[in-house]
């Protein structure tokens, strides 16, 4: 079940609010996305605290509803 | 602790660098685990695998045991470092091949 841009972003924006969302579509097909993140509430912690705090803005659905997201996370300068 | 949880704490306890996959080295059967050996395969470090589409029970665990959504999971040392995505930053960064130096794991051949 393929997630459109607009609801993975709306997902982040929500969790991260203030946070910039870049969305790439690596396949074409509305199911496999790459985002880079960038977030003020990524700051001080570790590559993983902050690609959890990305993975929690979809709940159980990543994995699942949303196949796959390359995500890389940013914080900003 | 449930079975899976003892099964994956004693892998990632007994073998300095472990990967959870889908698939094998050879024949990775997802893109992102695809990445994650190549990754691995260009440190020169010697690793071992565990194909979770062969093990429903582990497939499930590991999420709940690592707090992380996604297949693949590197462990170095019995430390969850992450997905294929945080192996490629720390990849191009050079703070993987750093941390397989400081942590002693053992090179290929």
């Amino acid at each position: 079940m393929p997630m459109s841009a607009s609801t993975i972003e709306a997902a982040i924006l929500a969790a991260l609010p203030g946070a910039t969302v870049e969305l790439t579509d690596l396949a074409g097909d509305d199911d496999h996305w790459a985002a880079t993140v960038t977030a003020p509430q990524f700051a001080g912690l570790s590559r993983v605290a902050q690609h959890k705090l990305v993975y929690a803005a979809f709940g159980g659905r990543m994995g699942g509803e949303l196949h796959a997201l390359q995500v890389t996370t940013v914080v900003p300068k | 602790m449930s079975d899976a949880n003892s099964r994956i704490s004693d892998l990632v306890t007994a073998n300095d660098v472990v990967l959870f996959m889908k698939g094998t080295p050879l024949f990775p059967q997802c893109g992102f685990s695809s990445r994650a050996i190549a990754i691995l395969d260009h440190c020169g470090v010697t690793y071992e695998t565990v194909d979770v589409l062969q093990d429903m029970e582990i497939r499930q665990g590991i999420k709940s045991f690592s707090d992380w959504p996604t297949i693949p999971q590197l462990y170095v040392k019995g430390e969850f470092l992450g997905g294929s995505d945080i192996m490629m930053e720390m990849f191009e960064a050079g703070e993987l091949q750093q941390l397989m130096d400081e942590s002693g794991v053992a090179k290929v051949g």
